[in-house]
Parts: structure tokens; sequence; C-alpha cells
């Protein structure tokens, strides 16, 4: 599984504490096959780490015994992997059907004007990031945004002040 | 509240029962159905009696539930998988994710009651990541169902055995296309593959497996304690029993509604989802998402089914319905579904990659004011182009929204290709804001809240927006109490 050697590379690159590698081998170990459960891994690394750049999709190649290459292919494949670490207070505007045509994109834009990021990137301080999010389900709250697991309902691109407000 | 137009099968549970309690669910019934299963019914009569009922996929192709079970059934092989297809990744739906989080038990005992029929004995659920309270509620109901021996091992003292377990999805929309999604719960990039072989022979590690949409298998338990006639004396001549809709966008009644198939596009708008907001005027809805297409006041009375709303160039999908009104451009519609589509496709078949791109240029050379008469032949024959060459069912119906918009609001693409306006008035840089003179009373609000201060003007003057400069964000027309200020 993991070597010596790619813990060192770990530690001296990103300063991941070893505890969040010893949970994931441990979660890993609790698979009952390591084939088919790249994505199941992804998901836990991810929780466990907040995003997976290059040293934890070596890792979780080597402990499942993937080229990397096939894990770097899955999680550009897929949203809701990362690379980048998220803000503190992730936002994230659902820009489903129902949220659209109820005017999601001005709260888009408000959110770019107020926070001076676009969509993607995260704020100098590190405090927010903002996303556009598929759809979260809850047509009937249009337009919905969503900051960690706070949701809010009905918003305009007035009310963006006052959320970002809420956790400065 | 269920009105009279409505019939609650898929959801009869959802609202009304504890979803977190086995022992609720058992209260109305619950696994009743896989009892009778297992003590009266063999397997082929389990078979026979979903095709006798007519219940056909949910999920959007309306494939006849009934004979995929049978062709599972059909072929020999140690293992076989039942697949709960729970990705609901069509935006402006969520009625997966209402019964999965109101009534869990339903879907379990669905998915028993299938692998029983074909001679399986292994159920997964693969469901979005974004439904972390579906996950939490089919956790607990899993173990529940086991601990009450509902599930696992020689399931009521029988020698039938069934376990379920969940895998999550990452955010893809194409992985609601069974082979796409089969690659994703093998843990791969959820890219489809061609068929034959179909899932029901080989499918999830190339053992015959069944997908299954959530609200296809909600109906099941219903349908094996009511039989057959029961559910095929509801709905149309080709489509069975109800369909769950969400309906969405400016609407009064926002939300999930049950109706027999056959019921008409206004009952649903007016009757159940109380017509439009502000007295506006309905324009189109949206049926099967970023795959379907747009209806208007012209298809109002005909009967919502299968058959009916693809000779209208639409489909049924999973039962999303956006509702438009005179503020939504067309154009901009079906460009914000190429967005989706083109973010969306796996890219592994070249029409549907570079296709959908290619779309997505044209209509936005469009909605800023660059487009030209010959953009709109362009599109419609790729459109056509691409219907008949991409791989899966998501690149084949990509561009519905365009063709269904195209047909039905052609006056709209002509508008901006010919005159260049927006007759809704959402396209901004075709849009122009002017002053009213004589409503004008220069109270200077509009000029104070301009955030690029192109307008001037003195206090009880008329004031005069600099076009030039104008970036048409629209607060100006926002503020005015007076209406002074027009879009066109």
């Amino acid at each position: 599984m993991s070597n010596c050697q790619e813990k060192q590379k770990c530690e001296s690159q990103q300063g991941f504490p070893e505890t969040l590698f010893r949970e994931l081998d441990a979660f890993i170990e609790t698979l009952p096959t390591k084939e088919g459960h790249l994505i199941t891994v992804l998901h836990k690394a991810q929780s466990l780490f907040g995003y997976l750049p290059e040293e934890i999709q070596q890792y979780v190649a080597d402990a499942l015994n993937l080229p990397v290459v096939q894990v770097y292919g899955v999680i550009s494949f897929y949203t809701f992997f990362t690379q980048i670490p998220k803000g503190k207070n992730p936002i994230a505007v659902c820009m489903g059907t129902a949220c659209f045509v109820k005017g999601a994109n001005k709260v888009v834009d408000a959110l770019k004007q107020q926070l001076q990021v676009e969509i993607g990137e995260v704020t100098p301080d590190g405090v927010f990031s903002i996303d556009c999010l598929r759809c979260v389900g809850a047509c009937a709250l249009a337009p919905v945004v969503m900051v960690g697991e706070k949701v809010y309902a009905n918003v305009t691109a007035d009310q963006v002040k006052d959320i970002i407000a809420d956790f400065s | 509240m269920v009105d009279k137009n409505q019939l609650r099968i898929a959801t009869r549970n959802t609202g009304f029962i504890d979803p977190e309690s086995v022992e609720s669910y058992i209260a109305v019934g619950g696994y009743q159905a896989l009892g009778k299963c297992l003590a009266e019914m063999k397997p082929a009569d389990v078979i026979d009696l979903m095709k006798n009922s007519g219940l056909r996929g949910r999920g959007g192709a309306g494939f006849p539930t009934g004979v995929k079970w049978g062709f599972a059934a059909k072929y020999a092989s140690d293992t076989k998988y039942v697949v709960c297809n729970a990705d609901e990744g069509d935006p402006g739906a969520f009625m997966d994710r209402a019964v999965l989080e109101g009534d869990p038990h339903n879907v379990l005992e669905a998915m028993a009651i299938g692998g029983y029929a074909i001679g399986g004995n292994k159920g997964t659920i693969y469901i979005r990541a974004e439904y972390p309270l579906a996950i939490a509620r089919l956790k607990l109901a899993i173990q529940q169902a086991k601990d009450m021996g509902l599930l696992g091992d020689n399931i009521m003292g029988t020698d039938f055995s069934f376990d379920i377990e969940l895998k999550y999805g990452a955010g893809a929309f194409v992985c609601g296309e069974e082979t796409a999604l089969i690659a994703s719960m093998e843990g791969n990039r959820g890219e489809p593959y061609t068929k034959p072989p179909f899932p029901a022979e080989a499918g999830y590690w190339d053992k015959p497996t069944i997908v299954n949409n959530v609200e296809t298998l909600a109906n099941i338990p219903a349908i094996i304690m009511k039989g057959a006639d029961w559910f095929s004396g509801i709905g149309t001549e080709t489509s069975k029993g109800t369909k769950v809709f969400c309906i969405c966008g400016k609407i009064n009644n926002v939300g999930l509604i049950e109706v027999p198939m056959g019921t008409s596009l206004k009952t649903v708008i007016y009757d159940v989802g109380g017509g439009i907001p502000d007295g506006k005027e309905f324009k189109a809805v949206q049926t099967g998402g970023p795959s379907g297409g747009a209806l208007t006041y012209k298809d109002l009375d005909a009967p919502i089914d299968y058959e009916n709303l693809v000779a209208r160039q639409s489909m049924m999908g999973s039962g999303g319905m956006i509702v438009m009104d005179e503020d939504d451009c067309m154009v901009a519609v079906a460009k914000f579904f190429l967005d989706f589509t083109m973010d969306e496709t796996c890219g592994k078949c070249t029409p549907c990659r570079i296709g959908s791109k290619r779309i997505y240029e044209i209509l936005d050379k469009i909605t800023i004011g660059q487009g030209t008469e010959a953009d709109l032949e362009k599109l419609r024959s790729l459109s056509h182009n691409i219907k008949d060459t991409a791989l899966c069912g998501l690149g084949q119906t990509m561009p519905n929204p365009v063709l269904s918009t195209m047909r039905v609001f052609e006056d709209e693409y002509r508008a901006h290709v010919i005159d260049k306006k927006c007759p809704a008035g959402v396209c901004a840089d075709l849009l122009e804001f002017t002053v009213v003179e004589e409503k004008c009373v220069g109270c200077t609000l509009c000029a104070r809240v301009c955030p690029v201060n192109c307008i001037s003007g003195k206090p009880k003057e008329v004031h005069v927006i600099d076009q030039a400069a104008c970036i048409k964000c629209g607060a100006c027309l926002d503020k005015c109490k007076f209406d002074a200020i027009i879009k066109q």
C-alpha cells in the first residue's frame, strides 16, 4: 500500500497530516474489494483532504494498484471532484433550469462583483469560493444558493451582500 | 394536499409515513408485495404481471419494464444485478429525491422483487452525492430491512437472498444513461458504450443487469398488490399508470405532482399548477430537460403521454416541467441547455463533443446580435446531423431544445438575426434602455443607482442614458418609480 518514501513526499509537499492518510488507509481496508471502488475512495479522500491534488491522486493510485492516469481521468471527468482547494465558505449557486429562468445568472454576476473573483476561484483571503452547481433538487426554492451546508432560497441579486455578511 | 386531478401511486406514501421507520412503511402495507411474490408467485409470473401492467421506464425513454426484466431472466448466470438509477441529473427535476427521502423502503422492496423476478441477488443503488439526506435515509432503511429479515440472506424464511449496496455518483449528467452509469459504478469515467450487448445480457461486471429508475421502481409494489388490470386501467392506450412531474419556473404552485398519463398540459399548468404568476402570459413549457423540447399554447390540450410528447418534438424525460412566461427568450433558453450539454458531454464521440460546442457558438452569436440568416440554416442541419450520428441518448437528444424552439419560435430567432432585437427583452446586447421624456420627473434615482455613471441630468429635469457607456444591467429600470425607463 503506502511506502515510507511516498509518505515523506506527501508531508514535505503539502503538509497534510499523517493521520488523514492513515484514516484513508483504514477506509480502503473496509472495502470488500479494491476493484471498482475508485470513485468511492476518491469521495472519501476529498472529504478528508478537502481537495485532490496530484500527490493525493498518486497516493490513491498506489493504494488501489491503478495507474495514476486513470485516477486523474476519473477526477477530471466528474464535476464533484476538485483539484484545487475551495474557500472556507464555498458558495454554490444552483444553475438548474428552474433557477436559471428565475434569474440565477444575475445572482452569479452579483456574487462575482461583490467578491471580485470568477466562478471556480477562491478569494485571496481563502474565505469564499464561487461555484455553479447543476441542480440541487430544490427547484421549488429557486433560485438557490448554498454556502457550505446552509441553503438560501429565492435569492435575488440584492440579497447577495447580506448573504456574504453572514459569513464575514 | 391532493386535488382531484392528481393520483398518487409512485408517491403514495411520500409525506404520509415516517421515512425513517420501517414499521411505518409496513403499517401501510409495505413489504407485502415482496411477501406475495415469494409465497405465491413464480419469477415468471412476476415478469408476466409486469408486462401486462404496461409499466414503462420512467427515466425518460419509456422502455417496458416487464420486457427488460424478461430479457435479464433469460440469460443464465451465477450473478445478476438489479441497479436502481438514482442519478437524477436533469436540472429542474427532483422526483427521485422526493421518493428516496420520503419512502425509501418502497424502492428497496421493488428492487428485491426485481431480483426475485430475474434470478439475481445483488442490488446496487447508484445515487448522486449531492443528495446527502436521501443517502442517509437509504442507509438507515437498508439496515432496518436487514435487521427484520426483509433483505439479506433467506428473506422471510425462503431460500431467496438479496443484498443492496450504495454507490455514489460524482456529478456527471451522462451517468443517467445506463451504460455510462454501469461504467461509473465500476469506478471508471462515465462513458457510454455501444449496445448491443444490452445490460440485460452483459452489464455490471459483464453480468446480466437491469437498470431501473427510482420512479419506475416506486410503482412496482403497488402493481403487485393491486394487479396488472388495475394499473393498465389508468392512463392512455400506450402509456399506463401515472407520471410524477416536477413543475417549476414561472408557475404559482411549484412542486411535485403525480397525474394519470393522458392528463392535458392545460390541466397540469392551470388547474394543478395554478397558472402563471403576476398576470403574465404563458409562453412555453420545457419537458424532458436538456434532452426535451418546448411545448407551447398550441400543445395545451394535448394529452401527456410518451408518444404524444415525442410527436411534438419533446419527450417525457424524467418529468421536469419548466414553465416559462413572456419574459423568457427562447434563444437564450436553447443556449442555456446547450451550455449544459456542452459541459456534460463525455467527449467519447465526435458529434456530441464538437457538435455541442458548435451549436452553442452559433446560439451565442445570435444572442449577441452577430447572427445571420445562414446561421439558422446551419443550426438546423447541424442539429439533424448530430441526432443521426451521436453514440448515446445524451448526444442524440442534445439538439432537441434547438429544433423544438426553432420550430415554434422561429419568429423570435429571426428577430434576433434580422432586426437584431430580443422580443422578450433578455439578450442584453440587443437591448436599449431609454428614458421616456414625458414620464421622467428628474428624481435622479436612476443616475444614483447606475453602476457605470452613464445617466446624466439635473434634478427635476429629464435624464439621459449614454448608450455607448451603458452596460445594460437594468438597475435603472428596476429602480424607476415612474415607469420612465423602457427597454426594447
